[in-house]
């Protein structure tokens, strides 16, 4: 059998059904085997970037590991925003990458790069297989890698000879050759103990949630535990999925544009339990400031996250998975009515708002709009800008691994590819991206792959005409001068959609919202629609960077 | 406050490894003062002998950071060690016209060696810990250094493993 083939065998392996793609020279032998493969499907893509931002948006949809595929050199250089992007909210993937023949590494040889090199910093681990032999193994711990502990993207190098030549290939290895990796899962029993009785003492505790639970699918074990311990929520962007909204102890987002009330209760807790949440500088403000009444308990997978920013008073290392269904045995059933109280009373006081408007579009009203109109499970993915806040405010999810954004690298054009993604891998729900005029322009060559493999994806673009997110820095701290944000009438999307074969919609008043809306989630194949939105709108609340956490600005509502 | 720390790393005994660590280091701006690197009994591994200096969260970051390379099979933090740690450093002084006794007395009172001489030069090799390789060079240094090649910390835990 050549090196193509048997990969091909360890992908299935694997599980792999789908590979986000593009061909070039030295992975002719894998795609010449692909041709006549039957089990995985290879959607080709447009441009690299896309088919990571797929594999991402497939792996966060699914729970599974998403796989992309390029040549050497630009293919391989095109991936390396998607990989970073998954890199940074710990997202599991494999990169496959082509190189050139293992005699010519290292010679500056046509499309040659040194992607073991370039990706160093951006990956969880990384291989250039030399062997043919090797390459089974490699592919094993590849994956084994990407899916376990803290989960990332790994890279794998495929030189074009290890496609090539040929052994015999009997059995996929079974076990992983790892001896240096060893992810922990079960917390400490003692520091659980610890954990309870802090929380046992507490009279204003706060749980602090993020990726870490969507990743292990801990939902029903963190609301378990908040349940009993009657505990209230606040999520980082990364967990906005893991809470139903309205659920009486969420209290929605923390951090610069997190709502008044969590970041009070943030402010005023006397113990904060981290969950899966690496206190990211858009969550913490002015890190001396944060939290100043709390201990703090930690429960991360990750030692190396543990005490990186702020000094945890508790660690708990291990599964959240496996950590809070033991807590939640440990604790007593509690009430903390007056806390409670207190935070009923901030969310009246401070609601999370907007100022409508009948003669304009807010974009805020778009989201809210898609939220009643939809379905429980329908995936929301996002770019990167003031659209993507608004979805994490005004949008009310409801079940995990329905949110899909770039919260650490924050990847302008990430979200359509990743919606594409995640159609490819929940076939039949509805996908929906949720993007500005700026970020939907990265990678809008990607309409081609959706029309082509008939993915019913619908895009909002929620059109301001400026770098939205920029424009209201530079409105609010460079005295409005707005350089360089101005993007208006840059293209007519509708044009655009139909040039691809897609449909395309433009709403410029209120009242057609719902209709438009309605019109494209009944529609069978991708729509864009274009919503001419109030241009200067800002995200509130804020917390200016480098702030205290409980200092937010705001403009005027309601 | 600042703290050098002795870090001993066993490592896979694969190309990259070492780009792998020299990368954690600089990508997360860690001050790295000497980084040794040689096989051990068992010949698919390496030890790698890293001192740092950083304040104690840096260098509890740093330990945790190599832990988490799969390439590192295991990390020993000396400080929390009994250990033994050895330099070697190759010093060249100027002897033209110095007064050579005198030379001989500090190469002497360290227990280094003169392992070349020319009518110019003495070459004097010393080995021991950091502090007293520094301390040699200290005194040395008026007779005016020519150049000095140190090979970075290497350390063992003492006693059985
Ligand atoms: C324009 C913009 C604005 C933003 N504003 C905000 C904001 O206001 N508020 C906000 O919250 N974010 C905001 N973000 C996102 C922010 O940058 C970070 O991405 C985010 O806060 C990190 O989320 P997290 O702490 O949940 O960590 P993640 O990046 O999701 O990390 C997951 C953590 O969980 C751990 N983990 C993984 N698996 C497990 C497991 N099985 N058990 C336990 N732990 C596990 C990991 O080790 C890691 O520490 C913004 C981003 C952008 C682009
Ligand atoms: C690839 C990339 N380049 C630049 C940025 C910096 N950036 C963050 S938000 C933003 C503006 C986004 O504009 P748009 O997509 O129109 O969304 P809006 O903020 O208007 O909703 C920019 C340029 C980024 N996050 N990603």
């Amino acid at each position: 059998m050549n090196g193509a083939k048997i990969l091909l065998e360890c992908l299935k392996k694997e599980g792999v059904d789908t590979i986000f793609g593009y061909p070039g020279g030295v992975v002719l032998p894998l795609f010449d085997e692909i041709y006549s493969e039957k089990d995985i499907k290879l959607v080709l893509v447009r441009h690299e970037q896309g088919a990571a931002h797929m594999a991402d948006g497939y792996s966060r949809s699914t729970g599974k590991t998403g796989v992309c595929l390029a040549t050497s050199g630009p293919g391989a250089t095109n991936l390396v925003t998607g990989i970073a992007t998954a890199y940074m909210d710990s997202i599991p993937m494999v990169a496959l990458t082509g190189q050139v023949n293992t005699p010519l590494i290292g010679n500056d040889a046509f499309q040659e790069a040194d992607m073991v090199g370039i990706t160093r910093p951006i990956v969880k681990h990384n291989y250039l297989v030399k062997d043919i032999k090797d390459l089974a193994q490699t592919i094993k711990n590849a994956f084994h890698i990407a899916s376990t502990g803290r989960p990332g993207p790994v890279l794998v190098d495929l030189p074009k000879d290890v496609f090539t030549s040929q052994m015999e290939f009997s059995k996929y290895p079974d076990q992983p050759l790892l001896r240096g990796y060893k992810p922990t899962y079960e917390g400490s029993k003692v520091q659980i103990k610890k954990a309870a009785e802090m929380i046992e003492k507490a009279q204003r505790p706060l749980l602090y949630v993020g990726g870490g639970v969507t990743l292990s699918n801990a939902s029903e074990e963190l609301i378990k535990f908040a349940e009993k311990a009657d505990i209230p929520i606040t999520t980082t962007l990364m967990a906005m999925d893991t809470l139903p909204a309205g659920h009486r102890l969420g209290l929605g987002m923390l951090g610069m544009h997190g709502t008044k009330y969590a970041n009070y209760a943030v402010q005023e807790s006397d113990l904060l339990i981290a969950v899966g949440a690496r206190f990211d500088d858009r969550v913490t403000g002015k890190v001396a400031d944060f939290a100043p009444h709390a201990d703090i308990i930690h429960i991360d997978i990750d030692p190396s996250a543990i005490s990186k920013i702020i000094k945890v008073d508790l660690p708990i290392v291990g599964s959240a998975k496996n950590i809070l269904p033991e807590l939640t045995k440990e604790v007593k059933k509690k009430e903390h009515k007056e806390w409670l109280t207190q935070i009923e009373q901030w969310k009246k006081d401070f609601p999370l708002t907007y100022r409508d408007s009948d003669s304009e579009i807010k974009p805020q009203y778009v989201i809210q709009k898609i939220s009643q109109m939809v379905k429980d499970d329908t995936i929301i993915t996002t770019e990167v800008g003031q659209h993507q806040m608004w979805a994490a405010q005004f949008y009310g999810f409801r079940k995990n691994r329905t949110f899909l954004t770039s919260g650490g690298l924050g990847t302008m054009g990430y979200g359509f590819p990743a919606a594409i993604g995640a159609q490819a891998g929940n076939p039949g729900k509805l996908v929906i991206d949720i993007a500005g005029d700026g970020s939907i322009q990265m990678n809008i060559q990607e309409l081609a792959t959706a029309v082509k493999y008939k993915f019913p994806v619908k895009v909002v673009i929620l059109d301001n005409g400026y770098l939205g997110m920029v424009r209201q820095w530079q409105e609010l701290f460079y005295g409005k001068r707005y350089s360089h944000t101005i993007i208006d009438h840059s293209v007519d999307f509708v044009k655009l959609a139909e040039a691809y074969g897609a449909k395309g919609i433009r709403i410029e008043k209120k009242q057609d919202v719902e209709k438009a809306l309605k019109e494209a989630f009944a529609y069978d194949g991708p729509v864009i629609m274009d919503f001419i939105t109030a241009r200067e709108e800002n995200v509130w609340p804020m917390v200016p960077a480098g702030a205290a956490l409980g200092k937010m600005i705001e403009g005027e509502l309601a | 406050m600042t703290k050098t720390k002795t870090i001993s790393v066993i490592v896979e005994n694969q190309p990259g490894v070492l780009a792998r660590i020299a990368g954690l280091f600089s990508g997360r701006a860690y001050n790295i003062d000497s980084l040794a690197v040689g096989e051990t009994e068992d010949k698919s591994t390496s030890r790698m002998t890293i001192m740092a200096t950083g304040d104690e969260l840096v260098l509890d970051q740093i330990v945790k950071q190599l832990n988490k390379l799969i390439d590192v099979i295991k990390v020993v933090d000396m400080s929390q060690e009994s250990y033994v740690e050895r330099e070697l450093a190759l010093i060249k002084v100027n002897v033209a016209g110095k007064d050579k006794t005198e030379l001989m007395n500090v190469v002497n009172v360290f227990r280094a060696r003169i392992v070349d001489a020319t009518n110019e030069t003495y070459m004097i090799e010393v080995t021991g810990t950091d502090e007293k390789i520094t301390a040699l060079t200290d005194l040395v240094k008026p007779f005016g250094i020519q150049e000095m090649s140190r090979t970075g910390a290497v350390a063992l835990t003492r006693g059985k493993r």
